[in-house]
């Protein structure tokens, strides 16, 4: 086997060294009645070629662009990703490397943290940003679990147009805890109702994303008003990192955590992982923040480097006091989306980001046009809900064999939706492939 | 020592990302705009992001040469214990980024996914008969999180049988994750000292355990790199109680094909599939951590999960008692693609192979050491070994000083100062992908330094002076935290 170097000679000195007369024997100390018996039944190898073919005849079941048209998103956003990303981030001294525990020998991954974290906070216009959570999901998650710690509350209020999933997330995370997750409804016009946490108390946090699973943008200003002036924390959740590029950022309004998904920032889709949790929020509680950081700092020599820092908040060495029990977290993603950032730059983001609104606008416009309705009309980014015929079930799966998704059914996660569909377009459509939804929904 | 590994060579200085550019620089070929643009409300559209603006050229520069201040496995010998830090074959992240792998979106009616979720629905069956557990979800995203999913399993159960225990019995030589993800579930730890031996005793077990104890989180083989041969009896004892064993996986690579979980007690478990399952570490992650359990807790798992229906897959969250979601989707699904490739690539035989091997380098290397380290426990290790400084702490050399000696040398340092147990401890997990020459130059290197310590203890106080940088200001770091520009 090509992985293991050891040869039969390799293996007979060794056994020596060691005192032991075969491989079964190093393993005296595993008592008789724990052993396992008989071999592992396992497939038996593949050699390279043949497992080329494997894994070939699997990927070629799966429906991707460009054969596909896919106007689905609801967390997971179709972009172009450059080569020269891919190529940067595929260098085997970022990917086979571990945490950067030895920062003598990390400076590459430490480095491209610390400038992460700093587009991250330039990004979403906030202080500090973390080196990374799992996804979006367990970002929010623990985002409401840090509000818990700092206002010593045991009561949050989550928006219902946050990401059904996320908010999953949130009540598997918070079960044990025993704390109290509010939902709040929504509006005719795509927002949450704010209305109910009137005359509500002893709220940790309230938290709401934007744009918000409906594509629709939410009030950040009222949000942060009704928060502080309960004394919650405000935290602004995100699926489509992107949008940032265009909106007013939520650090602006004085929100308090912002965390969210990062996959829209280079990262492949990849069936939903691995993606990038992002988070972000206030110097003043960076001691109560989940996750590793990485700081500057400078050497014997003095020149600058960079190190892991803060971490008596971290699992290591706070163990059961920590502020998370995170520990490996999404570092190449982190790393990756740094090399898109950094590719796209001023000039970029703001371009790319105003191409997707106004394709997700051209297409709304279509459809306005072709007669169907626009469930929500508050501002969208790039995502949006369409209302259409009950018939259209039929027309969807026909669609289907002619390789378009035309958007995500929303009956399953909001039943008083039904025969609603969540849109996106992002900078992959042209305005041929557009058209083409359009005329297909139509006919 | 004539020539170490370990030498100079030119690395390039390289500012941060915004020091550099030009004004009005694009690194990315902007989609062609096709459509009109359309109005926008003033008050929704804020400032345009302060990134920097950088040629293509720019950033591919900026980041090779960042890569080139950072060690890989690919660079050299990588020992840190509990990390197992093996070889990352390169045909594994071929596979994850195929096309209609890497492309593919997770929300896709399930006869457009066929492929993703019997490569799921199949990872899950062989992790499962790997571990020798009856059921498992790849859903956790690393360990930690693994860890965080089963001891939640261990209260949704006790819960169904309207118990509600508070605390958890921890080993001291737990990892620091083990404690934290007990806390997220509301439990207490309870911490367990090991024995003489460097194991745990039923004594110690029986005298912790009581009723209002919901259940052990032992890491077989420990962190001190042994087998805990008593786990069967302990399980017992926990059961006895009504308790459940949870057993940490991270260590698993040891006995693949040896011990089967499922057979000895283990309730639950979570595995490393960036660890055993040769993933790479990505500088800190994306990593999985699959949990195994045996049937009892399997009505608990998280949702949604694979199922198979006259032959095709579908997801299903038809699970009444389920603990819910731990991730926005289904997990780490490219960390799971390459764990799944390197199964099919070894098979059964390679698989047991690799553990013994494993073993075979941490033994190897604990006999040639033990004569200059210190090794507090003197038995059988499994996959990775524990030295302490004791005997350079005469010298004033410590653990730490040894650590950036390895550096110059051209080493990656093993773990150090952990378990908490050993004071100074070196742990050191070779893995079964080096060679005997790698591990007889990291023997002879680890010998030199000793000596060094000895004759001349400056060179190991001042090391390291081959890095990019040499050791950096920590306190200060701590401080007066600088963590954006």
């Amino acid at each position: 086997m090509r992985y293991l170097p050891h040869t039969d000679e390799d293996i007979s000195a060794m056994l020596k060294v060691v005192g032991v007369g075969s491989l079964e024997e190093l393993f005296s100390t595993v008592p008789e009645d724990c052993r396992k018996k008989e071999p592992l039944n396992l497939p038996e190898p593949l050699t390279e070629w043949e497992l080329d073919r494997h894994m070939a005849s699997f990927a070629a079941t799966m429906a991707t662009m460009p054969e596909y048209k896919v106007f689905v998103g609801a967390g997971s956003y179709e972009h172009f990703v450059p080569s020269s990303v891919l190529s940067l981030l595929g260098r085997s001294e970022f990917v086979t490397s571990y945490t950067p525990y030895q920062p003598e020998v990390s400076q590459g991954t430490l480095q491209g943290i610390f400038e992460y974290q700093t587009l991250i906070c330039r990004l979403l216009g906030m202080e500090v940003a973390n080196a990374s959570m799992y996804d979006g999901a367990s970002a929010l998650a623990e985002a409401l679990l840090m509000a818990a710690r700092i206002t010593k509350r045991k009561k949050v209020a989550i928006s219902h147009l946050i990401h059904p999933h996320y908010r999953e997330v949130v009540k598997t995370y918070l079960w044990p805890t025993g704390y109290e997750v509010i939902e709040l409804t929504y509006l005719g016009n795509g927002r949450t109702d704010l209305s109910a946490l009137d005359g509500m108390t002893d709220l940790a946090a309230i938290a709401i994303q934007s744009p918000n699973f409906f594509g629709c943008i939410e009030d950040l200003a009222a949000l942060r008003q009704k928060a502080s002036g309960q004394g919650a924390m405000s935290i602004v959740s995100f699926t489509e990192a992107l949008a940032y590029g265009l909106l007013r950022n939520p650090g602006s309004y004085g929100v308090d955590i912002v965390c969210g998904e990062g996959q829209s920032l280079g990262i492949p889709q990849s069936f939903g992982g691995p993606s990038l949790g992002i988070f972000a929020s206030r110097m003043k509680y960076v001691r109560n923040m989940p996750g590793r950081l990485v700081g500057k700092t400078v050497d014997q020599a003095g020149r600058r480097g960079f190190v892991l820092t803060l971490a008596t908040r971290e699992q290591h060495i706070r163990r059961e006091r920590a502020t998370s029990n995170i520990c490996t977290n999404q570092g190449l993603c982190a790393l990756g989306a740094a090399m898109y950032m950094a590719s796209l730059g001023k000039n970029g983001i703001r371009e790319l980001a105003k191409l997707n609104y106004d394709k997700a606008q051209y297409l709304k416009g279509r459809l306005e046009v072709a007669g169907f309705k626009i469930r929500f009309e508050g501002p969208t980014f790039n995502e949006f809900v369409v209302e259409l015929p009950n018939t259209f079930e039929h027309t969807y799966r026909r669609l289907l064999d002619q390789k378009i998704v035309a958007g995500l059914p929303l009956a399953s996660y909001y039943p008083e939706l039904n025969s609603c569909y969540l849109m996106v377009v992002t900078e992959t459509k042209t305005k041929e492939d557009i058209d083409t939804l359009v005329k297909g929904i139509g006919s | 020592m004539t020539e170490t590994l370990g030498t100079t060579s030119l690395v390039l200085n390289e500012p941060l990302l915004w020091e550099k550019g030009g004004k009005g620089r694009c690194g990315f070929s902007m989609p062609r705009r096709d459509v009109e643009s359309s109005p926008m409300n003033g008050g929704l559209v804020g400032p345009v992001p302060d990134f920097p603006e950088l040629s293509e050229v720019d950033v591919v520069r900026h980041y090779t040469r960042l890569s080139q201040w950072n060690y890989g496995v690919d660079t050299g010998m990588y020992p840190l214990g509990s990390c197992t830090m093996k070889y990352n074959p390169k045909v594994n992240e071929k596979y994850a980024s195929l096309p209609g792998f890497g492309g593919a979106h997770p929300l896709l009616p399930p006869s457009m996914v066929q492929g993703a979720l019997k490569l799921m629905y199949d990872l899950e069956r062989f992790l499962s008969e790997i571990t020798g557990m009856d059921a498992t979800t790849l859903q956790p995203a690393a360990g930690a999180q693994g860890e965080l999913t089963g001891t939640m399993l261990i209260y949704a159960f006790l819960r169904s049988k309207g118990e509600h225990r508070s605390k958890f019995l921890i080993p001291d030589t737990a990892h620091g994750t083990n404690p934290a993800s007990v806390s997220l579930c509301d439990f207490h730890p309870i911490p367990v000292k090991s024995n003489k031996d460097g194991i745990l005793s039923p004594g110690a077990v029986a005298e912790a355990m009581d009723e209002d104890v919901a259940g052990i989180l032992i890491t077989n083989p420990n962190t001190l790199g042994l087998f805990e041969e008593n786990i069967r009896e302990i399980s017992e004892i926990v059961h006895g109680k009504g308790g459940l064993v949870y057993c940490d996986g991270a260590n698993m690579n040891a006995v693949m094909g040896i011990v089967e979980m499922g057979k000895i007690g283990v309730d639950v478990m979570h595995l490393n599939l960036h660890k055993t399952f040769s993933t790479p570490h990505g500088g800190g992650g994306p990593g999985s951590g699959p949990v195994c359990v045996k049937k009892h807790l399997e009505p608990f798992m998280p949702v949604p999960r694979v199922i198979r229906e006259e032959g095709s897959y579908r997801l299903s969250s038809d699970y009444p008692h389920s603990i819910g979601r731990v991730h926005g989707f289904y997990g780490n699904f490219g960390v799971m693609v390459k764990a799944y490739s390197y199964i099919l690539s070894m098979g059964p035989a390679n698989l047991k192979k690799a553990s013994q091997l494993a073993v075979l380098n941490a033994n190897y290397i604990k006999e040639s050491l033990k004569t200059v380290f210190t090794l507090p426990y003197d038995r059988p290790c499994m996959h990775e070994c524990v030295f302490s400084d004791k005997r350079q702490n005469v010298h004033k050399i410590t653990t730490l000083d040894m650590a950036k000696r390895l550096i110059d040398c051209g080493f990656h340092p093993p773990t150090i100062y952990f378990p908490l147990v050993i004071p100074g401890a070196i742990m050191v997990e070779p893995t079964e992908t080096e060679s005997k020459e790698t591990l007889d130059e990291f023997i002879e290197t680890c010998k030199s330094i000793v000596h060094e310590a000895r004759e001349n203890p400056d060179l190991l106080h001042e090391a390291p002076k081959n890095a990019k940088v040499r050791r950096l200001d920590e306190v200060t770091a701590a401080r007066q935290p600088c963590l954006i520009d």
